[in-house]
């Protein structure tokens, strides 16, 4: 039995997190003893993206280009899967919990009639059923599910699988796109318009957060420069408070009703730590808390913390990253 | 122009909830339950859409049990039309829910079909998109902004790092994301005509899930770690921690 991963790219190249994903559907696949195709949709020239799948673990690689898919297309992609799964017949379909995801995946799923998990951390095969452990109330639970649908429909989190080099023959095959533009009822006018330098928080190394201890947003450029020191791969965070105070952009809440996070290292910057934050960070490797009130709950989870004034101790940890990182 | 929202009754973000006894449901017992945070922006965006076109009906809809009556209730006290309860039980993927809500919007007429983005209990970011399908309708989701003039829509969307501007017609579904707008409390004049709006019931039997939940656990207890010092002066040994004991660094 095989499993089939939905590749995403952006601008022509494969996305990071499909490389995870693609590491999710290889435990899948060598579980079940089976092939794990890729499927990647994108404008012309995607094609050669294809080794790249290969070398990350895909046995073929089907691509299907048209000058309709240079970002996503609802309807027409949901048609062409749709048709590729059917064609396929595999056991599982795997693709990154991802903003384009969001839609897709169940819309895939009403459209094959089966059941769907998202934001899975853990994939598996039981007593030959495909079986996957998720989040859910905020990460405050997680359930484990088994699917009674096939195939089984899973997007995979962020950061819970790592992408490895695992090389493939990852012979390539074309899908015919046929369709008509006329039947695509929407369309994207600009994508992904503000070009940040930093990654999304669901996608970043480090994650450096500001609460309401920051006390405006004018002292944002501290949390910057201490980001810039982390390196490239360092996202901004914030709490709700400041969001809500319109301190910081909502693209950058961590939380129950902001993102969800798992970074190997999460700075919690003069954040209290409610509980509705607590659930969107808790499951990050390591937590550092910075704030001047021993007793704030942000402690109780944190593997490190200084009890001190934030615009001391802020500059002098910025300060001592930088010499680390010019002595490497 | 005549909306639906779909709401969900769900236990409340500040509430502890954990484990059942039998390890395949989740303890709610003695947490409050509220309407879905997500859903309160999508009532909210009804009542502003039904109030700048002068016209129309604003109908919330939910799939539950007697006790959604409650979540219907405060939607009709911000100021909904009326309601329906479709009485069965929600399946544990998104896809039974999203059959039995699709055929009931299809039984009636209507422009736009708003959702909120996510549940916060099942967090399973499935059911809009599958009512969109089932339904054969353009769908806008993680929406922060929507203009609608005539039957054309522009929904602004969040995606990773940036945002996407969608160009549709109506009808179609717009799940609703935190940003869109601030949803406004029920006033005490809201609460006492809101027992006299309609309030359809319809029996609908339990929603098939295509998922079984075969264990629920807790996350790993994080123990507290310790504090490394007090100021400015703590930080060299905070470093040196990050890169020789946690290797984060
Ligand atoms: C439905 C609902 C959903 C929610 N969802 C979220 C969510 O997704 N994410 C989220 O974050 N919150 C969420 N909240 C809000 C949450 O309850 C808290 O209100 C919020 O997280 C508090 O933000 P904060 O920690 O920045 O502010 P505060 O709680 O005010 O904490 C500020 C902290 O800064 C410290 N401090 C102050 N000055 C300094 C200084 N000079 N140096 C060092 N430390 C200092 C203080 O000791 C304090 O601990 C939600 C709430 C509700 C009701
Ligand atoms: N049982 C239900 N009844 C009505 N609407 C629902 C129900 N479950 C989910 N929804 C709607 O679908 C959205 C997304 O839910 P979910 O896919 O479960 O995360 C919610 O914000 C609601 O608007």
């Amino acid at each position: 039995m095989s499993v089939l991963a939905i590749a995403e790219q952006r601008g022509g190249a494969v996305r990071q997190a499909s490389l995870e994903t693609l590491a999710a559907g290889r435990v899948l696949a060598d579980s079940l003893g089976g092939e794990l195709v890729a499927v990647l949709l994108g404008p012309p020239g995607i094609a050669g993206e294809a080794g790249k799948l290969a070398t990350y673990g895909a046995d073929r690689v089907i691509v299907g280009s048209s000058e309709l898919f240079d970002e996503y297309v609802p309807e027409g992609f949901t048609h062409v899967l749709a048709r590729a799964v059917q064609e396929q017949a595999p056991k599982a379909v795997v693709l990154a919990a991802s903003a384009q995801s969001k839609d897709l995946a169940p819309r895939l799923a009403a459209r094959l009639g089966v059941g769907m998990a998202g934001d899975v951390t853990e994939v598996g095969i039981e007593d030959g059923r495909v079986v996957a452990v998720r989040p859910a109330y905020a990460g405050k639970v997680f359930v484990k599910l088994g699917f009674k649908t096939e195939p089984a429909l899973l997007s995979v989190r962020s950061r819970a699988y790592t992408a490895v080099e695992n090389a493939r023959d990852g012979t390539v095959e074309d899908l015919t796109v046929e369709l008509d533009p006329s039947q695509l009822p929407m369309t994207v006018r600009s994508a992904a318009t503000e070009q940040k330098g930093r990654p999304d928080v669901t996608e970043a190394e480090v994650i450096v957060a500001g609460g309401r201890g920051m006390q405006g947003p004018e002292n944002w450029s501290l949390l910057e420069d201490l980001a810039d020191a982390l390196g490239d791969a360092t996202a901004l965070g914030a709490s709700r408070a400041v969001v809500d105070a319109g301190w910081r952009p909502h693209d950058e809440q961590v939380g129950q009703t902001g993102k969800v996070v798992a970074p190997p290292l999460y700075i919690a910057v003069g954040i209290s730590g409610a509980i509705q934050h607590l659930a969107g960070m808790q499951t990050a490797k390591c937590i550092v808390a910075l704030n001047k009130d021993a007793e704030a709950p942000i402690f109780k989870v944190a593997d490190y913390g200084i009890v001190g004034d934030l615009f001391e101790v802020v500059p002098r940890l910025t300060e001592e990253i930088r010499r680390l990182r010019s002595e490497e | 122009m005549n909306i639906i929202v779909c709401i969900k009754r769900v236990p409340d973000s500040e509430s502890r909830v954990g484990v059942g006894s039998d390890g395949v449901s989740v303890d709610t017992d003695g947490v409050k339950f509220v309407v879905n945070p997500y859903d309160e922006y999508a009532v909210e965006e009804a009542l502003r859409l039904k109030e700048a076109a002068g016209e129309g009906t604003v109908t919330v809809m939910t799939l539950g049990g007697e006790e959604s009556k409650e979540t219907l209730r405060t939607a009709l006290a911000m100021g909904a039309d009326q309601a329906v309860l479709l009485k069965g039980r929600p399946s544990s993927d998104g896809l039974g829910t999203a059959e039995r809500l699709a055929e009931a919007i299809k039984a009636c007429e209507c422009d736009l079909v708003l959702f909120g983005k996510q549940a916060i209990d099942d967090d399973n970011l499935q059911v809009p998109a599958m009512v969109a399908e089932l339904l054969g309708l353009p769908c806008a989701n993680v929406v922060i902004d929507l203009k609608i003039e005539g039957n054309k829509a522009t929904a602004e969307r969040e995606v990773e790092a940036g945002h996407e501007v969608l160009e549709f017609n109506l009808p179609a579904v717009v799940a609703a994301q935190k940003g869109l707008n601030e949803p406004r409390y029920a006033s005490l004049k809201g609460i006492m005509a809101a027992k006299k709006k309609p309030l359809e019931e319809v029996d609908v039997g339990d929603a098939e899930s295509r998922v079984e939940v075969m264990q629920v656990v807790s996350p790993p207890e994080r123990s507290a770690g310790e504090i490394v010092g007090e100021g400015p002066d703590a930080v060299p040994e905070l470093v040196r921690k990050l890169r020789e004991q946690a290797k984060v660094l």
